[in-house]
């Protein structure tokens, strides 16, 4: 399968990169090998195979909605980004 | 292991393991060292053994901590740019239990930027260069942690595999690395990189330090509802009658060295008594491919975390939000991350979804059911964990497929997610080290360490 450019660029945006003219050109070719390659996938016979999403064996995991206290502070939380502000996150306005 | 005690103090564990690591610094294998606490934790358990108090199972033990577990000591980076600057708030469980049995971390091991690799190439803090040769590769992702156990800087180093990780490196550095059954150990405060094969798992001199770490960290964790109920320590051994090879593993793509090294395993288990099963899996061939869809479609779902707002790295070229997003995720994931995100997201989006991402997760059931086959033939398998002793530094590393193809023998096991240890099994001619895996069924775990001394107790006598 050929990778366009409009290819790399879509699959950029769904992954938010802003790649440079470099990466454009180096991740078309490296992608198109890696999908030629899961494509060999095709010539597996699955027909009426239920799909697999998990190995853990179990269905659901109940427990009691309660509200338990927390390992991080709010305080600690908030240390952990570039900039806040009366106890919020800030970033550039969006509007 | 050796384990603090009045004969030796936790103080000289720490300061020897320390010693050692900075004797080694050329190897690349710690992003940090953590000197500070540690040593203060070393003298804390030697005034209580001082005081005659009781102590953990690990007291004193010095162990490397790969760089994507959480920990309230130093930074967890993932060896990657946008966590360069993350200092946890909380420790992960595996940490958690590990430090409550008195072990001391040394130190937080090298991998590829959030274990995508199968080298510790793409690591944004350089290249961790293996065990036995500054011009070979560690393997990877935990290659930091296979290479602190194999040069004996620690007694033992945690590790995560989710198609590999831990066990090609351990073959390629000549240690014991284990993958438990999935859902063994918490995933709680590690770093997420594909959820439904990510296991946690260790680096070991011997099968007895892995069963006393399993001991100590196996459990349900509420925090990991992925986690099964506790099972390790009641499990029940009975002696393997009967170990499988794989045909279809059996090709001219292995090297002779590894072939050789299964084939005297295979002898050694004959004159015991165990019969030999020849094992036909025909999918296994396709694990791989299915492998680089599922996991590349968690990747892109689990890193789209990282957006420079609430944590880690923020691009200072940002002006508005849009960009903060794209030129923070640019600029702080390697190559090897955006390869993966976007294949990821190629195989969920529309159009292809249904050819390749629900294509793989049919195949996976295939998969799973070859595995139950065998099993109702085999207690065990035996094959080799990869087709080569460990590569060039360089070798590989631009081409990522050929990189991928370092992967094929051991991915099926976590889409399975069935257990495996990677054993070592001897060294080629210029001394670099091999090694094979023994597979169990789910729930084996404790059995598949039992036998595997089995294994070597007597191939060494």
């Amino acid at each position: 399968m050929k990778i366009t450019r409009e290819d790399i660029l879509h699959l950029a945006k769904l992954s938010n990169f802003s790649l440079s003219e470099d990466e454009i050109k180096s991740l078309g070719t490296d992608l198109e090998n890696i999908i030629g390659y899961i494509s060999e996938l095709n010539e597996l016979d699955t027909e009426g195979v239920e799909p697999t999403y998990q190995v853990f064996e179990m269905e659901n995991v109940w427990r009691d909605d309660e509200i338990k206290e927390q390992e991080a502070s709010r305080e600690d939380l908030l240390n952990l980004t570039t900039e806040s502000a009366q106890d919020q996150i800030k970033v550039p306005k969006v509007l | 292991m050796r384990i603090a005690s009045k004969e030796i103090s936790a103080v000289s564990l720490v300061k020897e393991a320390l010693g050692k690591a900075k004797k080694y610094e050329d190897k690349n294998i710690f992003v940090s060292l953590n000197e500070e606490n540690a040593l203060r934790k070393a003298k804390e358990i030697d005034e209580k053994i001082a005081r005659g108090e009781k102590v953990g199972r690990l007291a004193g033990v010095p162990y490397a901590l790969k760089d994507n577990f959480l920990s309230k000591e130093g930074m967890t980076t993932a060896s990657s740019h946008i966590l360069e600057p993350f200092e946890s708030p909380i420790d992960s469980t595996t940490v958690k239990k590990l430090e409550s049995e008195g072990a001391i971390m040394i130190g937080r091991t090298n991998l590829d930027s959030f274990a995508h690799g199968s080298s510790t190439e793409n690591s944004y803090f350089g290249v961790t260069k293996n065990a036995r040769s500054d011009e070979r590769v560690a393997g990877g992702s935990s290659g930091g942690s296979a290479v602190a156990v194999a040069l004996d800087i620690v007694e033992f180093a945690t590790g995560t595999d989710t198609g590999g990780s831990i066990r090609q490196p351990a073959s390629f550095n000549g240690v014991y690395g284990f993958k438990p059954t999935y859902g063994t150990i918490s995933r709680y405060g590690v770093v997420a990189m594909a959820s439904s094969t990510d296991c946690i798992g260790f680096f070991t001199k011997s099968t007895e330090d892995m069963d006393l770490l399993m001991e100590i960290c196996s459990g349900q964790d509420e925090n990991d509802l992925t986690t099964l109920p506790d099972y390790y320590l009641d499990s029940k051994i009975k002696p393997a009658k009967k170990v499988g090879i794989i045909k279809d593993f059996d090709n001219d793509k292995v090297d002779e060295n590894i072939k050789n090294a299964l084939k005297e395993k295979v002898e050694f288990l004959k004159k015991k008594g165990v019969e030999i099963v020849e094992l036909n899996m025909p999918t296994l061939k396709y694990a791989l491919a299915v492998y680089y869809i599922i996991v590349p479609a968690e990747v892109a779902s689990n890193l789209s975390r990282y957006d420079g707002i609430r944590y880690g790295f923020r691009s200072s070229e940002a002006k508005d939000l849009d960009e903060i997003y794209s030129k923070t995720r640019n600029e702080g994931f390697m190559t090897e991350n955006k390869r993966r995100i976007m294949i990821g997201n190629f195989v969920l989006s529309s159009g292809f979804y249904d050819a390749y991402y629900l294509k793989a997760e049919k195949a996976r059931t295939k998969i799973i059911e070859e595995y139950e086959n065998a099993f109702k033939q085999v207690d065990f398998i035996i094959t080799p964990v990869s087709p080569n002793p460990a590569f060039k530094i360089g070798e590989k590393v631009n081409d990522p497929v050929s990189m991928y193809l370092e992967d094929v023998m051991s991915v099926p096991i976590n889409l399975a997610g069935v257990p495996s240890l990677a054993i070592p099994a001897g060294k080629t001619k210029e001394g670099l080290s091999l090694g094979l895996q023994i597979v169990g069924p789910r729930r084996s775990d404790k059995a598949l360490l039992k036998f595997a001394n089995e294994l070597k107790e007597e191939s060494d006598a």
